[in-house]
């Protein structure tokens, strides 16, 4: 029915040299290019006494899970262990010779106990087996209820080890969740951990809400509603406070919010008798700017992590492609050009690290596809995702992961819609732990 | 006057569904003799122009779209002139217009469709006399298909624009 996209990759070379067998070996993982085989890592269940020994289990679980949804790492079978880990003294060298006869070239231990004060303390070392030495340990203390996040950021720690980037593992999703018959949705936004855990709902489902953001904090949520049914508009949940907003007294709809990078502002889009353009209100002074005019369709606006340009979706030419522009409107310059000038490009957003734009691309009558390209005109296109339709890309905080809603069409009616997430080298694609049918995700920065 | 001509077409339309059952009256033929008289009944039985009924079956609820397109068609222009006939006739009562499209297409941008479709819907209407003040306008973008399913029929069902009182 669909003609597939060929898939191209850009399959470079292998960087990830690892664990030559020298003592020496560079403990590098490569997070962009080409096909790393993943390393081989042992987590011990962390040790604690009691009812702490169940609770180190389980942050050696959610450790675990992170490293092998990175895609970078497959974790040993415990049944492989020829060390009893429970043996494992908090200042003790491991059996490095015997954690190498079990397959693992990397090990991360942990011990939990409970503080003075009621709090747990949970320490991890992450250990080379092949230079034999350890490379990170780090103590966090929390209440309890918050050991997910430490057991995250314990995996954030070891992820950033490993490749020199920052993780991504102690975030939150916010995302749109589906139910009912197809053509009367209840859509209602909710917020989860990045693995589905900790999952609630933000609003109640009386009203068709669409396009979460967080705003930088994480404190607030920028999103469309139709909660004014004869004007539906961009509002703002405080996360803190539960309470709600609308955005500024427009004279016409206004939707796909976006926040600053410093918080200050909300850029959107205001759409006015037909004619839909993009506006930033700051959030301090309420004042409006127009940065954009003309009688075409300009919207999906999202800034450059600096602040200083902003790409966003025109169809000026009579088809949807991204352009840039600096932060005031001036210097609209189209950045998406199609070999064949078919296609059509939407919903950019820039990564965290400045370097790429995440794009949606349509060819006619074929897939739908996720790709990332160069801020500069025409560069360093590549697709990394497909689908019957894909759209509305996300960015990890490291810039190295992106999520964005599915859709597979089935027999006749049926649509599974899920969010999934692709990384940079486009083989590590996941499909994201959510209550239901899911769309327009947005994933936080780190939790800070 | 344009509208009673409406009025009067539709009614015409409408006389093969009202109740205009043959009478037929049969006597009893032993004498021999038959006589039967056939009357036809034709209850012209007009729709309230104002009842949903009409606004469905003789107004029109709904214009479609090409793809990617806000452009009225000849179609969708004949189904507005009847509209603002109406509205002209009907001056207390306002419109409301929903833009709608398939689910070809980015969230975002097809609520900018959807409003650009709706704004062509009202903007013929205007051009047609109807105070502008009369028509609000609203985008659903693709949240709201009228018909499911993945296939040319279907998408084209759901780019359109609909028409209902306020």
């Amino acid at each position: 029915m669909i003609a597939r996209v060929t898939r191209f990759f850009l399959v470079g070379v292998v960087s990830a040299a690892l664990f030559t067998g020298r003592a020496d070996a560079q403990l590098d993982v490569g997070v962009t290019e080409g096909r790393a085989d993943p390393v081989p890592i042992a987590v011990t269940d962390f040790n604690g006494v009691g009812s702490l020994a169940d609770l180190g289990a389980d942050i050696a679980s959610v450790v675990k899970a992170d490293l092998e949804f990175s895609g970078l790492f497959r974790a040993i079978p415990p049944g492989a262990f020829l060390q009893d880990p429970a043996s494992l003294g908090e200042d003790a060298q491991p059996r490095f010779d015997l954690w190498r006869r079990s397959g693992a070239q990397a090990l991360v231990t942990g011990w939990v106990s409970t503080e003075s004060d009621g709090r747990i303390r949970v320490s991890f070392r992450l250990f080379d087996t092949l230079a034999e030495e350890g490379l990170v340990g780090f103590v966090f203390r929390g209440s309890e209820g918050i050991w997910r996040r430490i057991a995250h950021k314990v995996s954030d720690a070891v992820y950033h080890r490993f490749t020199g980037e920052g993780g991504y593992f102690d975030t939150r999703i916010v995302y749109v969740h589906e139910e009912g018959p197809q053509t009367a949705l209840t859509k209602r936004i909710a917020v989860m951990d990045y693995d589905g855990e900790n999952h609630r709902f933000l609003t109640s489902g009386d009203h068709t809400v669409l396009t979460p953001r967080f705003s930088p904090t994480i404190q607030k949520i920028a999103y469309f509603s139709y909660f004014n049914e004869t004007t539906p508009r961009v509002n703002l949940l405080d996360l803190a406070t539960g309470r709600r907003d609308v955005l500024g007294d427009f004279p016409g709809m206004t939707f796909a919010p976006r926040f600053s990078p410093d918080g200050s502002s909300v850029i959107m889009s205001l759409a006015i008798n037909g004619n839909t353009d993009i506006y930033v209100m700051n959030l301090e002074t309420r004042t409006i700017k127009q940065l954009t005019d003309g009688s075409y369709i300009e919207t999906s606006p999202s800034y450059s992590p600096d602040g200083s340009r902003i790409a966003f979706t025109s169809d000026r030419t009579g088809q949807t492609q991204i352009y840039v522009m600096n932060a005031d409107g001036s210097n609209q310059d189209r950045i998406s050009w199609d070999l064949d000038n078919r296609a059509s490009y939407s919903t950019p957003v820039w990564s965290p690290r400045g370097d790429l734009i995440a794009f949606t691309k349509h060819i006619p009558d074929s897939d739908w596809a996720i790709g990332v390209m160069s801020p500069e005109p025409g560069e360093g296109e590549r697709l990394l995702a497909f689908g019957d339709l894909v759209e509305g890309p996300t960015w990890s905080p490291n810039g190295r992961v992106i999520m964005f809603a599915h859709e597979t069409y089935g027999f006749g009616e049926d649509t599974e819609r899920v969010i999934k997430s692709i990384d940079l080298t486009g083989y590590v694609e996941r499909t994201i732990r959510t209550q239901g049918a899911a769309t327009d995700p947005a994933w936080s920065p780190l939790i800070p | 006057m344009r509208f009673k001509l409406i009025a009067a077409l539709a009614a015409g339309l409408l006389v093969a569904a009202c109740e205009s059952t043959p009478e037929v009256v049969e006597e009893d033929d032993s004498a021999g003799a038959v006589e039967v008289t056939e009357e036809v009944v034709v209850e012209v039985d007009p729709i309230d122009p104002r009842s949903e009924r009409y606004i469905e079956e003789v107004l029109g609820k709904r214009v479609f779209f090409a793809l990617d397109s806000s452009v009225l068609n000849a179609r969708s222009q004949s189904t507005i002139r009847r509209w603002a006939d109406w509205l002209s006739e009907f001056s207390d009562v306002n419109v409301i217009i929903e833009g709608h499209c398939d689910e070809r297409g980015t969230r975002e941008y097809n609520l900018a469709l959807g409003d650009r479709r709706a704004n062509a819907v009202k903007d013929h209407l205007v051009v047609l006399g109807i105070d502008p003040n009369r028509i609000t306008t609203i985008s659903y973008g693709k949240e709201r298909p009228l018909v499911l399913g993945h296939t040319e029929a279907a998408w084209g069902q759901n780019r359109r624009g609909d028409l209902t009182l306020s």
